[in-house]
């Protein structure tokens, strides 16, 4: 059997990139999509992901399980996520600290919840229904905020970790995330990043965001149109430091997407620092 | 003080659904009210309608395109309202597109519009149907003659048919489709159109009435003979020969699984 070569950074999979995607050669790519956009019978969409997935690593990403939506996920939709799974083998599985779907409607964004000890007892059981049916981890990503919300027994930090230990999932550490609902809801991303729970982090995500239209940047939005912005990138380097170790990192672009150049520049910018903490966990 | 996980989703997936969700209260809860009164609310409210929107933009391309973006988004957005997504494959929603249309004040009267919308559907369905083996004409030529007839086909799976008896919706939908000239005269009459999607990408030609009734009776599980003598029943000049080659060439059917 061959070797899976490690992951260093990739890309989120776009449709007007997939025959580039399919040519591209470079060190520790690999590429990102949403599940929910290849939940069909057939045809050329999984056509291209069984091509893609014999030239490099492949990592599905929901968003729309709605792991902390006060009920069981949907066992068609977790059905698929399998199916899907088993067919492209990929090498990162995640969702998100969020919710969508509630009483047979899906609502597209990743709305916020009060996390107190309920909602710790079913995001935690819910983790555990998708794992046991994948027969794997999946990692959780902490999504952006943008509401002053009463109600936490926890901060999202100890809840993560909180969730870690009950269910033995991964983390998805949205960096971009991080700096967005930290200058929303004004507190210091340095803050949340030191108290994460680094140890679980199996990806990192790095976007770009912009300021609100009507109030400026009082308010941050992780728009996912736009380079990933110099703050970020300090940030990713101080959890690189701090993790000492290189995490496979996502370069996400979802909206204005550029040429697939443009993105391998700053995929590569990413690369050269995941390759520098690589070395320096070697050293050491 | 934040209610319960169950209450706490009723309320927000309420306040956040375009037009509102049954037996939303009235006025909300004041945790509601605080979290709707800051900036951030909006942020979710937006987000939440754009990607409805998107969606049908993207699903429905030709109909935008007759009807123009502010038509457009006008519609989708009254479609939004009382048939939201549930289901996060968002390039499958907008099952009832076409008759929302059909209804909806502003483009009621535009009666080819909804057959113009089914073929948009109909190419969704078709880019994400199973993949099956197709029935070629080589298959049917190796059988004897007198087998032809008892021959099982079903239509493919990514086969989709549409008879429009009154409009010209084909035309019309394959000019934007294929960006062909729109000046060109358009004979106001009734037309037919097949979806197919012999190799990787779905393709297109004109099926008249009689083609997809043939097509409607493999459907129905009929062996040819007696699918084409059903077909001859309401469609007696039907030169059964040639459509049965049509529809062999564009990858409309496939061998029936004894």
């Amino acid at each position: 059997m061959a070797t899976t070569p490690p992951l260093g950074a990739g890309l989120g999979l776009k449709p007007q990139h997939y025959e580039d995607a399919f040519a591209l050669q470079a060190g520790g790519l690999w590429w990102e999509l949403h599940p929910e956009n290849y939940g069909v019978g057939g045809g050329p969409r999984l056509a291209w992901l069984e091509a893609l997935r014999t030239r490099h690593p492949l990592s599905l990403h929901g968003v729309s399980l709605s792991l902390a939506a006060d009920a069981p996920p949907d066992a068609a939709q977790l059905e698929r996520l399998a199916q899907l799974a088993r067919r492209v083998e990929p090498a990162l599985i995640s969702e998100h600290l969020a919710w969508s779907a509630w009483r047979g409607q899906y609502l597209p964004d990743l709305l916020p919840f009060p996390r107190n000890h309920a909602a710790l007892a079913r995001i935690g059981a819910n983790i555990a229904r998708v794992q046991d049916r994948l027969g794997r981890a999946i990692a959780i990503e902490n999504p952006a905020h943008y509401l002053h919300l009463a109600g936490h027994d926890w901060g999202e930090t100890d809840f993560l970790a909180e969730l870690v230990r009950r269910s033995g999932c991964a983390l998805l550490l949205d960096v971009n995330n991080v700096y967005v609902s930290a200058h929303n809801l004004g507190t210091r991303a340095e803050d949340y990043l030191d108290a994460f729970p680094l140890h679980a982090v199996a990806e990192i995500h790095l976007a770009g965001h912009h300021a609100d239209p009507q109030w400026g940047d009082t308010l941050l939005i992780d728009s996912h149109d736009a380079p990933v912005a110099e703050p970020v990138w300090a940030l990713y380097e101080r959890v690189l430091a701090r993790a000492g170790r290189a995490i496979p990192t996502l370069i996400e672009r979802d909206a204005e997407v550029p040429p697939l150049a443009e993105l391998m520049a700053e995929r590569d910018r990413a690369q050269g620092l995941l390759a520098a903490a690589q070395s320096q966990e070697a050293a050491s | 003080m934040t209610p319960h996980l169950t209450a706490f989703q009723d309320g927000l997936a309420a306040a956040l659904r375009p037009g509102g969700m049954p037996g939303t209260p009235v006025p909300p809860p004041q945790w509601l009210a605080a979290l709707a009164a800051q900036p951030g609310f909006a942020v979710y409210r937006n987000t939440v309608a754009q990607g409805c929107l998107d969606a049908l933009r993207a699903n429905y391309p030709t109909v935008r395109q007759l009807l123009g973006a502010d038509c457009f988004d006008g519609a989708a957005r009254a479609f939004v309202r009382h048939s939201p997504p549930t289901d996060g494959r968002l390039l499958l929603y907008g099952a009832g597109f076409a008759a929302h249309l059909a209804h909806w004040a502003p483009t009621a009267a535009l009666h080819y519009l909804p057959g113009v919308a089914r073929l948009d559907r109909l190419w969704t369905e078709s880019h994400c149907a199973a993949d099956a083996a197709l029935a070629t004409p080589a298959l049917l030529a190796a059988l004897p003659p007198e087998a032809l007839g008892q021959q099982c086909l079903r239509p493919h799976p990514a086969a989709r048919w549409l008879w429009c008896a009154r409009h010209p919706v084909y035309t019309l939908w394959r000019r934007h489709r294929e960006a062909l000239p729109l000046d060109a005269p358009l004979p106001w009459q009734g037309e037919g159109a097949l979806l197919t999607r012999p190799e990787s990408a779905v393709c297109w030609c004109a099926l008249d009435a009689a083609g997809c009734t043939l097509l409607e009776q493999c459907a129905h599980g009929l062996p040819l003979g007696e699918a084409a003598t059903a077909t001859l029943h309401t469609h007696p000049g039907a030169e059964l020969g040639a459509l049965l080659a049509l529809l062999l060439r564009a990858g409309a059917l496939t061998p029936a699984i004894a």
